[in-house]
């Protein structure tokens, strides 16, 4: 059991997160039935309002504030208990992040928002809405020098040892997340803030397109390292068997830092501004992160078969049925594990250069969405949920909170199965994304997208609200093991942070040599954006001034 | 570094693929010309209807089997009067904006353009099919964003 203090800390972030998953999903549900004419919305409540907080509060806010409470919890387990000032940052990175937070929201409910989380310029929100945003990367800022401080303290104490495998990955997604965040942060300090607030008149458009892109991508992975990490880290303990390979396990982490910065351009390639070649090159280097993602695939299929095989398994698929479906800590991650498999070859489609004008800003990015951050990444929290609250108050995880608990799986399954689908197959028909309910007029073109067996307008709304309802379970649950559920007294009852043993006698220490790898990573950046982005800056036409389209 | 035979054959396997189809897609992208919609060209994003060619946005004929269309997209709609354009010759599709950033998509079709102010995207394209198309914008404009669409009709000569 880890310090209280640090457990409050750990909680607090959790409790954030799921707040705004309450509000996130139930814009989700608003959503499916104004996009099929069932909901008219009241004249003081916009669509895009509501789009935009759908995709602030579950894309940023819920991912953000959970991997926090996931990191604090397993960073104090795996090194040790806070020590004060680590434990005041993370308190002081908490706060910022939820008063840049609150000050986003508030800008979104009062209507001066409604420009996505995509904030993308002439669009002109209000200038407190850029603050808030600014705040929570901030925020979160501090909070991961809090985590890296105490990571310092441990290397201190322990010189020459390679860290625990938690702890590598931690430092290594905060690591990326940094120098992602740059471009973010420069484009709404240098751009946005100053335009918003009319100290200056006009903002380059493409230019902070391109900043932002330079955080966009890196933020996915962002939320999927830490999903990454109880793959690695958590699943084989559910298991009963250790970490397949220490040393795969961190070199896949680090190709993470070199390669999933450098190629912001393929959210870009249908757009002017930026020529061929520097487009293409950022194409190859997306497709490097296939690598460390294969690596991930192996480990995990060769964890079940281990494990598959050590519960009496036999034949080569035989290993697959002594799985422990039954435990939910397992079953979930599966199901989110499985999601990502046609998530990933989605994302490989999207970025193959020419294919992207195929499916762009088509409501196939959507379900694009919803089958990587919304299953595998979100499905993995919840997954760790079931165990992570319990362990932090010391509460029961009981028979019947176990029941639900695959309920609420079973249901986020389906209700994603049925939503993406529709989603995926009508963006190849050609209907857009980010729109409210719309025929264009009753378009015979338009008409025939909703026209099929999946692709209509039903089907969406249907696994919308199984989505819903899953979600209100998952707040149940959520509640009752924060709240109400009894204390676990007797032995049998604790709920224990499942973490693997990793072998480490034979990973090279050069892994855990940071320079190595920021420096690889910065030398690639400057190779993908260096003379398209100074071209880009010393061409540049003259600036746009803002509008307020909503 | 340990790496078991199985996992070595997997990576390999996977690498080899990823080599066969990264240069699949840039052979046909820089051989064959099939790149996607961008464009080199700025504008100044407050004059746009002064200047060439969006000043007189339309169809122009440029050569026998080429043909122009100039539009200028705004929230929320598309200004281009009477986009009528042959099947099966060259279209090259000039796209800018007025105020914020749009798309100008046709349905149907692979023309899939990011409008941005202050820069030119270009198209090229050519239909296979006369009919009318839908044209829509696919980039979130604004409250009107789901009713920005027009239509180009390709004849048969």
């Amino acid at each position: 059991m880890i310090a209280v203090q640090d457990r409050k800390i750990a909680l607090w972030n959790i409790g954030v997160a799921y707040a705004a998953f309450l509000i996130g999903t139930l814009c989700g549900l608003l959503q499916v039935f104004i996009r099929n004419d069932a909901l008219q919305l009241p004249a003081w409540l916009d669509y895009y309002q509501i789009l935009t907080a759908h995709g602030v509060l579950l894309a940023l806010v819920f991912t953000t504030f959970f991997i926090f409470g996931f990191f604090i919890t397993g960073m104090s387990k795996s090194l040790g208990s806070f020590g004060p000032k680590v434990r005041l940052f993370s308190w002081i990175g908490f706060w910022v992040t939820l008063l840049g937070t609150v000050m986003a929201t508030a800008m979104i409910v009062a209507g001066e928002a409604s420009v996505m989380y995509t904030f993308y310029a002439p669009l002109q929100a209000s200038g407190f809405y850029y603050v808030g945003l600014a705040l929570v990367i901030v925020g979160t800022w501090i909070s991961s020098f809090a985590l890296v401080g105490h990571y310092r303290v441990w290397r201190k104490n322990n010189k020459g040892q390679l860290s625990p495998l938690f702890a590598f990955m931690t430092i290594t997604t905060i690591i990326m997340w940094i120098i992602a965040c740059l471009g973010v942060v420069a484009t709404v300090l240098f751009q946005y803030i100053p335009w918003a607030f009319g100290w200056t008149d006009t903002i380059d458009v493409e230019l902070s397109r391109t900043l932002f892109w330079f955080f966009g991508h890196p933020l996915v992975y962002f939320w999927l390292l830490p999903a990454y990490m109880a793959w690695y880290v958590i699943v084989p303990k559910i298991l009963g068997v250790k970490v397949f390979s220490d040393s795969l396990a961190r070199l896949s982490f680090v190709l993470f830092i070199l390669f999933s910065i450098p190629v912001g351009f393929h959210h870009q390639l249908t757009e002017p501004g930026i020529s061929n070649f520097w487009k293409f090159l950022q194409v190859v280097l997306t497709f490097m992160v296939i690598v460390p993602s294969l690596m991930t695939a192996f480990s995990m299929f060769a964890t079940f078969e281990i494990a598959g095989r050590k519960n009496g398994g036999k034949g080569i698929f035989g290993w697959f049925t002594k799985l422990p479906w039954r435990d939910i800590r397992f079953t979930s991650i599966f199901i989110a594990m499985a999601f990502f498999i046609p998530g990933g070859a989605g994302g490989i489609i999207n970025a193959s250069f020419q294919l992207n004008e195929v499916v762009h800003n088509t409501l196939w990015i959507v379900g694009h969405f919803h089958i990587t951050v919304g299953t595998p990444v979100a499905m993995t929290f919840m997954g760790l949920t079931f165990w992570l609250i319990p362990y932090l108050t010391g509460r029961k995880f009981t028979k019947s909170m176990k029941v639900l608990g695959l309920v609420q799986i079973i249901t986020w399954s389906i209700g994603m199965l049925l939503m993406s689908t529709a989603q995926h197959l009508l963006g190849l028909l050609g209907a857009p994304r980010r729109t409210a309910y719309s025929g264009y007029n009753d378009h015979p073109a338009a008409m025939e997208w909703f026209d099929g067996i999946l692709t209509n307008h039903v089907t969406m709304a249907i696994g919308g609200s199984i989505l819903f309802v899953s979600a209100m379970i998952l707040i149940y649950i959520v509640i009752m093991t924060m709240f109400l559920s009894p204390k676990a007294v007797e032995p049998k009852d604790v709920v224990d942070f499942p973490m693997a043993e990793s072998d480490m006698t034979r990973t090279p220490k050069w892994l855990e040599n940071w320079w190595i790898w920021i420096g690889l990573a910065v030398a690639l950046i400057v190779i993908a954006y260096a003379i398209p982005l100074s071209h880009m800056i010393q061409h540049a036409p003259p600036g746009s001034e803002g509008f307020k389209t909503w | 570094m340990h790496l078991h035979k199985y996992e070595k054959i997997w990576l390999v396997f996977g690498i080899a693929s990823l080599i066969v189809f990264l240069s699949v897609v840039g052979v046909s992208a820089f051989s064959q010309d099939h790149t996607p919609a961008g464009g080199m060209e700025t504008i100044d994003p407050q004059k746009v209807n002064e200047t060439a060619p969006f000043d007189n946005p339309g169809v122009t004929q440029l050569d026998e089997d080429t043909y122009q269309a100039t539009i200028v997209a705004m929230a929320f709609g598309y200004q281009a009067p009477d986009l009528r354009v042959p099947v099966g010759k060259e279209i090259i599709f000039k796209v800018t904006s007025t105020d914020v950033v749009h798309s100008l998509t046709i349905d149907d079709t692979k023309v899939n353009m990011m409008v941005v102010p202050g820069r030119i995207t270009t198209k090229s394209y050519t239909f296979e099919k006369p009919g009318t198309y839908l044209i829509l914008c696919n980039e979130y404009c604004g409250t009107g964003h789901h009713m920005m669409y027009t239509e180009i009709e390709v004849y048969e000569e």
